[in-house]
C-alpha cells in the first residue's frame, strides 16, 4: 500500500483554488489515469455511491469531454468542456462547466505534473470566472450545517498558524 | 445587518493575512476593543482599523455599541460556511485521489508484468520462471 498523502488546497488569489497531491508513480502514467476514459471511471467518482457511465474524451486541442455521474437513485451529474493546451505528459489546460445551473458558471482548469524521483505531484488550479461565480460555486458546495461554531473556528486556525 | 450572504471571497482574502488571523484568535476568546487587539502587534492604530475593517467588511467580526467603547466581536458564521465548503471538497478529492493511487498501483503492476515477459521471451534458455 502507498501511504497516503494529504491533498493540499490553497486559494491563491480572489479567483483561484489550486489543489495539489503526490502519485508514487512516474507522469506519463498520471496523466494516462487522467486523459485515458477506462481510467478515469475507476476514480473521478466524486461522493460515495455515484459511478460515472459516461466519460467521453476528444484529447486534442479544441477536443471536447463531457462526463456524466450517476447515483443510487439514479440522479444523474453532467460535466464537460474544451481543451485549449496539452503538452503530454506536463500539462492540460481545459474549459469546465457543471451542467447544473448551481455551480458558478464555466471555470478554466489547468492540471500541470511534475515528476521529481518516480514521484508525480500533480497540481489543480481551477479559476473561476468571476470572484461572483466563486462565490456561488462555494454557496452552494457549502454543507447545511451553518451553525456558528468556536470550536471549527480553533480548528481552522490551528491549522493555518 | 446583514444576517447572511457574504462575499465568501472576501472571507478567504480576509483570512489570507496573519495579522487578521491573529485578531480571530484573540476574539474567539471573547470581544474586545481596537486598543486590546492593536496592544500585542508592532502596527499603528490606523493599521490595524485597516485589518479590522477588512474583517468587518467579509463579515466576520461586527461592532458593538457600548458608549465610546464599541467592542469588536467574532461573527463565526462566514467562517463556518467558507471552512465547510473547503472541507467538503477536500474530502471528496482525498477519496478520488485514493482511488487514482489504486489505479496508478494497478499500471505499474501491469507494466512490471510486461517487461517481466518480454524479458523472460529474450532469455536464451527455455527453463520455465514464472513472475508474480
Amino acid at each position: 500500500m502507498t501511504p497516503t498523502a494529504p491533498v493540499k488546497i490553497a486559494t491563491p488569489t480572489d479567483r483561484e483554488l489550486v489543489m495539489t497531491r503526490v502519485f508514487d508513480a512516474p507522469r506519463g502514467m498520471v496523466f494516462d489515469a487522467l486523459t485515458k476514459p477506462e481510467l478515469l471511471k475507476k476514480w473521478l467518482l466524486g461522493p460515495p455511491g455515484w459511478t460515472m457511465p459516461v466519460c467521453d474524451i476528444d484529447l486534442r486541442v479544441g477536443g471536447k469531454y463531457r462526463y456524466v455521474w450517476q447515483n443510487a437513485e439514479g440522479r444523474t451529474m453532467g460535466m464537460g468542456g474544451t481543451f485549449q493546451e496539452i503538452m503530454r505528459p506536463s500539462r492540460i489546460v481545459a474549459t469546465e462547466v457543471y451542467e447544473e445551473y448551481w455551480t458558478g458558471g464555466e471555470t478554466l482548469v489547468t492540471t500541470e505534473l511534475v515528476e521529481t524521483g518516480s514521484k508525480t505531484t500533480l497540481s489543480t488550479t481551477v479559476r473561476y470566472a468571476s470572484r461572483e461565480a466563486r462565490d456561488a460555486a462555494i454557496k452552494m458546495g457549502a454543507t447545511k450545517g451553518l451553525e456558528a461554531s468556536y470550536n471549527r473556528l480553533d480548528q481552522l486556525l490551528a491549522a493555518q498558524n | 445587518m446583514k444576517p447572511y450572504g457574504y462575499s465568501l471571497d472576501a472571507t478567504f482574502a480576509a483570512l489570507a493575512d496573519p495579522t487578521r488571523r491573529a485578531i480571530l484568535a484573540r476574539l474567539a476568546n471573547g470581544e474586545a476593543a481596537v486598543t486590546e487587539l492593536a496592544a500585542p502587534f508592532d502596527m499603528s492604530q490606523p493599521a490595524i482599523s485597516k485589518h479590522l475593517k477588512v474583517l468587518e467588511r467579509a463579515g466576520l467580526i461586527t461592532r458593538g455599541r457600548e458608549g465610546q467603547r464599541r467592542p469588536r466581536k467574532l461573527e463565526p458564521r462566514p467562517l463556518a460556511e467558507a471552512t465547510d465548503w473547503i472541507e467538503r471538497y477536500r474530502r471528496i478529492w482525498e477519496a478520488n485521489f485514493k482511488r487514482l493511487d489504486a489505479v496508478l498501483q494497478d499500471l505499474k503492476s501491469n507494466e512490471k508484468k510486461m517487461v517481466d515477459a518480454l524479458l523472460e521471451d529474450v532469455k536464451p534458455k527455455p527453463k520455465k520462471r514464472r513472475s508474480k
